[in-house]
């Protein structure tokens, strides 16, 4: 009976713990998501002000649907999600891998790999920019100096280079933290199977194909979704690099160039609504495969 | 016979030496865009703007970053972002530390949904919600001002903190609050007398991801404010602007980079542990 109450009594005290989130989220997170929702069922112009929205249903929708420029922007946002993450994954697993070894002056690489993660991602884009410039970059004079091409290449105006260029950008940006995720993962597996293999007689690609591997599985699953989730909304870099150019937008800056540039408050909203649903399926993927556990 | 350990040992040399020049390449690719943006920075308009591009400048020169004061409103868009990232973290800290404590100590119904509510809300979008928080933002009267980035960047940096938080709360051992609980203390003296102390690394972890998110954040600083009242760093790094439309004034955006990123830098260098131990927390824990 006592303890009852006193279940009863703690119950409510974390209730009261929960509550000054639980009121901020819903006013930052919960109500403008329901906002944007509603919004993306009428005519508004965000620069009426008080709005004056004219309730047109699904016309917004019906407009996405033959939206050449939604698509455009899903399909660059696709091109690069995929590229960007299986070459963060790819060399994250490498990097990761090379710095597990022992060495000195490791303290010294694992800082340097922070160094990418905490630059602000407008400030890296700025520095690529400038890196790229076609006449004063110094990524022409390197290949040049390489050999590796003739002439100096406009990686940013290029059409068929600019999108290539800003995965690149997000690859270097990105990676370290990919590897630094994997690193982690691979401190967890027990030296004795390592020693194990070798007694077997298993060569280093053996012992990694059939040890690190199977064993990193569950932290190479969530790295990859979580920047798979994050690639999805990219939105800095690609704007920074190269505005709104149809060639190579985002979902992200699509919708905030129609929401905020157009000034198409209802329009942006059905878009952005889009891009949530389209988010909201992969997270509920996530949640469900990898079952994450509360207690 | 003799000949097998010296042939081993020279393959294992050869195997030695490759694998520091690929730290060497690794290194290099990861510093290499920082250390141009320092050399650029301290180059002249001149030296900036010459082929072949050279290596290092003929002669230190700060003026790009006197310049980037007098000449653009970097001052400014600097208090703006400490006095933004500050008050965000520090009011999510506030918030989330209530929040962890329940999440990682209490048991009750409805636990697992609230816990679920805030990791769906960490994998928002921001872009989903931007209509609505404009229109949010405009009717609370906070456009262009510090408080509308404060407010919005709740949206990414409280459900992290809680979850950083709520993993460092579970490790404390419960004795220690069972003894404050013997002693006839409630929850919250509990809380604010036995665990937060305990909590000081962990508040440190999210603390300064909090800083560091609400520091770099583009999208609402973008959207959110007009002109340098409220103008974050990012936002004006992206916007800096020089004497015409077409000629950036690259050294001087070059010199504000290392003015924001050196700060990062620093941070990282002291607090690299606690940084990996909150991200793998946040990421790998789940």
């Amino acid at each position: 009976m006592l303890k009852r109450s006193l279940q009863a009594r703690r119950a409510r005290a974390a209730w009261l713990f929960l509550l000054p989130s639980l009121v901020l989220l819903t006013l930052v997170a919960a109500y403008p998501l329901l906002r944007t929702m509603q919004l993306s069922l009428y005519q508004a112009s965000i620069l009426d002000y008080p709005l004056r929205p004219v309730w047109v249903a699904l016309a917004n929708y019906a407009f996405l649907i033959q939206d050449a420029y939604w698509w455009l922007s899903v399909k660059n946002t696709v091109i690069f999600t995929v590229a960007s993450v299986s070459l963060e994954t790819l060399l994250g697993l490498g990097i990761a891998v090379l710095v597990n070894a022992r060495f000195p002056l490791r303290g010294l690489m694992r800082t340097a790999m922070l160094i990418p993660w905490a630059i602000p991602t407008v400030v890296s884009a700025q520095m690529w920019r400038w890196m790229y410039n076609d006449v004063y970059g110094v990524i022409n004079d390197i290949l040049l100096r390489l050999g590796l091409i003739a002439k100096p290449v406009a990686w940013l105006a290029e059409p068929s280079l600019v999108l290539a260029s800003i995965v690149a950008v997000d690859v270097w940006k990105t990676t370290p933290f990919m590897a630094l995720l994997l690193l982690a993962g691979l401190q967890s597996i027990p030296k004795e199977l390592y020693e194990a293999a070798h007694v077997d007689g298993a060569t280093p690609w053996q012992q990694f194909r059939y040890v690190t591997l199977p064993l990193l599985k569950p932290a190479l699953l969530v790295a990859l979704v979580f920047r798979t989730l994050d690639a999805l909304r990219v939105f800095d870099v690609v704007y920074v690099m190269s505005g709104t150019n149809p060639s190579t937008m985002s979902m992200s800056v699509y919708a905030r160039q129609q929401l905020v540039d157009f000034g198409a408050l209802g329009y942006g909203s059905a878009l952005s609504t889009g891009i949530f649903f389209i988010i909201a399926i992969f997270t509920v993927i996530y949640l469900t495969v990898l079952r994450v556990e509360v207690d | 016979m003799p000949k097998g350990p010296k042939k081993f040992r020279l393959s294992r040399f050869l195997g030695q030496v490759a694998f520091y020049l690929l730290l060497l390449a690794v290194f290099a690719y990861l510093v290499f865009p920082f250390y141009w943006a320092v050399v650029s920075s301290l180059k002249s308009q001149q030296e900036l703007f010459q082929t072949p591009v050279s290596y290092w400048p003929e002669k230190l020169r700060w003026q790009n970053y006197r310049d980037v004061f007098i000449m653009q409103p970097f001052g400014r868009n600097l208090l703006n972002s400490a006095v933004v990232a500050g008050l965000t973290t520090l009011l999510a800290l506030a918030v989330g530390s209530f929040a962890a404590y329940a999440l990682g100590r209490f048991r009750f119904a409805g636990k697992r949904p609230i816990y679920y509510g805030i990791l769906a809300v960490s994998m928002f979008p921001q872009i989903s919600v931007l209509g609505g928080m404009y229109v949010l933002i405009k009717a609370l009267g906070l456009y262009n001002t510090w408080w509308a980035l404060v407010f919005s960047y709740m949206i990414f940096t409280l459900p992290f903190t809680i979850w950083v938080l709520t993993s460092f709360v579970r490790e404390i051992p419960a004795e220690l609050e069972e003894a404050a609980y013997v002693d006839g203390a409630g929850p919250l003296q509990t809380l604010l007398w036995v665990l937060l102390p305990l909590m000081a690394p962990g508040l440190v972890t999210a603390g300064l991801l909090a800083f560091i998110g609400a520091w770099n954040e583009f999208l609402f600083a973008l959207t959110f404010t007009v002109d340098d009242k409220a103008r974050t760093v990012p936002v004006a790094i992206a916007f800096f602007s020089g004497a015409s439309q077409f000629e950036l004034p690259w050294a001087q955006i070059m010199a504000a980079s290392v003015i924001v990123t050196v700060p990062l830098i620093l941070l990282v260098l002291f607090f690299q542990q606690r940084i990996i131990a909150g991200l793998t927390a946040g990421a790998v824990k789940g």
